[in-house]
Order: C-alpha cells, then structure tokens, then sequence
C-alpha cells in the first residue's frame, strides 16, 4: 500500500484537533497594552485611599476611591474607555510613592490623550513646580505664553485627569487664597500642602495683609513666597511687596528660579 | 477572506474602534500557531499578545490604503511567527526546559482543558491522543513544523502558507510532505514500542 505525500483524513483530523482556543485574558492583556482599555487599582496617598488606572501607555486617572461601579462609569464617561480591575504594577506604585514624596525623578508616562494642547500645556507647566511650593494661576498662564488666559488655565486644572501626580494643588489664586481643588475640594488642597511642608492658613494670612511676593534685603531680589531660594533668608531681611511694580520701584529684580510675574487682574 | 477585508475597512476607518474586533477574530488562531510552535502556554500567550500589540502599533502607523490592502490572516501569521522565534531564542538563552514526548510533565502547561478525575474516558482518551500528536509534531524539526502548523492546524492554504512564511508554494509543500512522512515513521515507532509495555 503506498500513503499519499500529504496527510489522510484521519492525520489531517488529528492535526486539525490540535487548535486550541486562546486564554481569556489574553485579549484584555492586548487591549490594555495598546491602550484602549484601562485597569485600575487602589494606591495610598495622604488623601487616604485612591484609584489609580492606566493602560499601555501611561497612567491615565487618579481619582478619589468610590466604588467600582461608580468608577467605572465615570472612567467610561470621561475617557470613552472602559476600566477593568487589575494590580498596579510595582514600578508604577514605586515611581507613584516617590513622586509623593517629592522626588520629580521618579518617571511616570501619562495617558493624556483626547485633551487640549493648551490643557497639556498647563498640566506640563505645573509638573514643574517643586514639592513645597505654589504658584498663582497668572503664573501659570504667563509662562505657557498666554498671560490673559487665567480663567482658562484654572478650567484646565480642574480637568486635570491625574491630580497629586500632576500637582495642580501647587497652584493657588492671584489673590493668594487656596482656591479650589478637583479632587475632592478646598479642604483637600490644604490637606496635601500641608503634607507638602506648607501652613496654608498662614499663607492665606500674608495674602490677606497683601504680601504677593516677598523680598530679600541683602540680594535685592524678590520672588514668590515659597520660592526654594528664600528659605534661608534672615527675617530681619525680609521685605513684603504688594506687586512686582512695587519691588521694582524699591530697586528689586525678580527671582530667576521662580520668575515672578505681575498680576493680571 | 471576506470577513478580513470587512474587518479591513472598518480598520482603515477607525482603528481603535475595530481593534477588538480583530482580536476576537484571530486570538484564537494566533494563541494556536504560537502554542504548537513553542509548545509551552505561557511563552504562547506572551508571543500572541507581542504580534497583537505589535499588529496595532503597525496599523497605527498605516495610511488607510495600506491597511485595506492587507491581507490579515497572512500578515497577523508573519507577525506572530517572527514572536515566536524572539521568545523561543530567549527561552533557548535561559536554558532548554524538558520536553517530556510522554507529555505528562509537560501537559498541564501545555492544555489548560487537561481531564480532571470526573471526566469520561473517552474524553480522556481524546484528550490523551491529542498529546500524543502534539508532542510528535514538537519533536519535528522547526521548518517542517511550521509548514505543518500553517496548513493542517490553521488550515491554510498552500498560497496562503507560503506568502505567510515568505517561502516558494513548493517548499512549504515539500516541508509539509516531508514532515507528514516524519510524523509516520513516529506513529510506527509507537506501534512497535507499545506491545512491549503492555507486558512490563
């Protein structure tokens, strides 16, 4: 009997039978990777409990812990996309401590997809403000090159899709008052400055007897007042101002580090 | 395929919206290469998941037209052969595990649907003849294999398979023929072994 050179029926059957269906979790694991499904976790934070999502490329939403269902939907509604459970990866719940902590090396990609390049910009200029120190929103606004867009650049802080992460609580009003915070309210701002190093309450005071900025008498340099490079200055140096107009006409240059700027109104 | 060149529309328009839909479509036949090339599940999904996150990135990058005139099923098999053969070089860098052509230590990785003491016996029976074939095809030499994988698993055809493989029609028919030949030669083997255990 000779066999045929490709398979019988039998053998190709046999063969056939070897198809295996693939993992359940494979498509989610896909779907993640790409980034058109989120996972989440809870991660600790000095607000208490957080969720945390992310997918393939870059840490999406940090928001106050609600229940899943409540999450979920909110994820969906904002990002489109939906949000499974899963665990937080080591290397994002390390990089997340320590950005916390203060520690801007710690890199953490972020999902900002699907908002404003003005948006973007915002959120990028607050990254680059130190743990322990804020600025007014005209700051922000005069550094991205849209000195009138106050208004704006506090819409965009308040959509800020990863509070804590991106430090918008670094950013408080013209006036010097806390103003408001999108991850739960005003009383959460001060909680997060405080743990940042800051007396809200005794900013609030100087901003209350009109010290906007504050200045050194030795330097004859002026800056915000939590600039890093006033630190050190001695209190019989200090000098209040009300505005850089009046700095400058007391012959005081602006800081270079924290590049005060006048306020808009 | 038909199904393929609607799904290649709807990719052309909207990727992120019709991603999934080619996921679902060819998890499944994508998981399959991967396991019988690779034999061990673990290192299979890891090369399922890298083609199909590496076949969106590609899309991605894809003008509209490019993408319409893709042929799917060939172009996801390039991919995840290509996977297969970077997480296969890894594994044979850390070290070769054992292949066991009995396939019991092997089986619990390899078929997650394993029988479990309930299971009828000709269920386990099935199960049984199905490792049998599994570890006779891992023991072929890898062109053979993959000859054999793309037409007799997948099921596809010989134009198909040697556009996939990037190889002439009629060496992926001479590798399917020859490695049949080679599968033969492990059955009568088998034949002549079995006997002899039966008395031990």
């Amino acid at each position: 009997m000779t066999m045929p050179l490709d398979a019988t029926a039998t053998e190709a059957t046999a063969l056939a039978d070897l198809a295996s269906a693939a993992p359940p979790t494979l498509r989610e694991s896909v779907l993640v990777e790409v980034g058109l499904v989120d996972r989440y976790d809870r991660a600790d934070s000095p607000l208490g409990p957080l969720v945390v999502a992310w997918n393939g490329r870059g840490m999406s939403a940090v928001d106050i812990a609600a229940d899943d269902g409540a999450f979920e939907a909110r994820h969906l509604a904002t990002t489109g996309r939906r949000a499974i459970p899963g665990e937080l990866p080591g290397r994002l719940a390390t990089a997340i401590a320590r950005r916390l902590e203060g520690d801007r090396r710690a890199r953490i990609a972020l999902d900002l997809r699907g908002h404003s390049p003005f948006e973007q910009d915002v959120w990028r200029k607050a990254l680059e403000i130190p743990r322990g120190e804020v600025r007014p929103y005209g700051w922000v606004a005069a550094e991205i090159g849209r000195p009138k867009a106050v208004r704006a650049v506090g819409t965009a802080l308040g959509h800020n899709p990863v509070p804590l992460i991106v430090p918008c609580h670094r950013v408080v009003r013209s006036d010097g008052t806390i103003g408001q915070y999108s991850l739960g309210g005003p009383s959460n701002k001060r909680t997060i400055l405080s743990a940042e190093g800051l007396d809200p309450g005794a900013m609030e005071d100087a901003a209350r007897r009109g010290e906007r900025l504050v200045g050194c008498a030795s330097t004859h340099i002026v800056c915000w007042p939590t600039c890093r490079t006033g630190r050190h200055m001695l209190e019989r140096n200090r000098r209040p101002f009300r505005s850089l107009a009046e700095a400058g006409a007391a012959g005081y240059r602006p800081c270079k580090v924290c590049r005060p700027v006048a306020a808009v109104a | 395929m038909e199904t393929d060149d609607r799904l290649t529309d709807a990719l052309a328009h909207d990727l992120d919206a019709a991603f999934d839909v080619l996921v679902v479509a060819h998890q499944d036949r994508l998981y399959t290469i991967a396991l019988r090339m690779l034999g061990d599940a673990r290192d299979a999904e890891e090369a399922a998941q890298d083609a199909l996150v590496r076949a969106y990135r590609a899309l991605a990058s894809y003008d509209p037209e490019r993408i319409r005139e893709l042929r799917l099923r060939g172009w996801l098999t390039t991919i995840v052969l290509n996977r297969c053969r970077s997480v296969g070089a890894r594994r044979t860098a850390r070290g070769p595990k054992p292949i066991s052509i009995d396939g019991d230590a092997a089986r619990p990785a390899t078929e997650p649907e394993a029988p479990t003491a309930t299971t009828p016996p000709e269920v386990a029976e099935r199960h049984a003849e199905r490792d049998r074939w599994a570890a006779r095809l891992a023991a072929l030499p890898a062109a053979y294999r993959t000859a054999i994988v793309l037409r007799h698993v997948d099921g596809m055809s010989y134009p198909e398979a040697a556009a996939a493989l990037g190889r002439p029609e009629g060496t992926v028919k001479a590798q399917v023929h020859r490695g049949i030949a080679q599968l033969r030669t492990m059955l009568e083997a088998e034949g002549r072994r079995e006997p002899e255990e039966m008395t031990a």
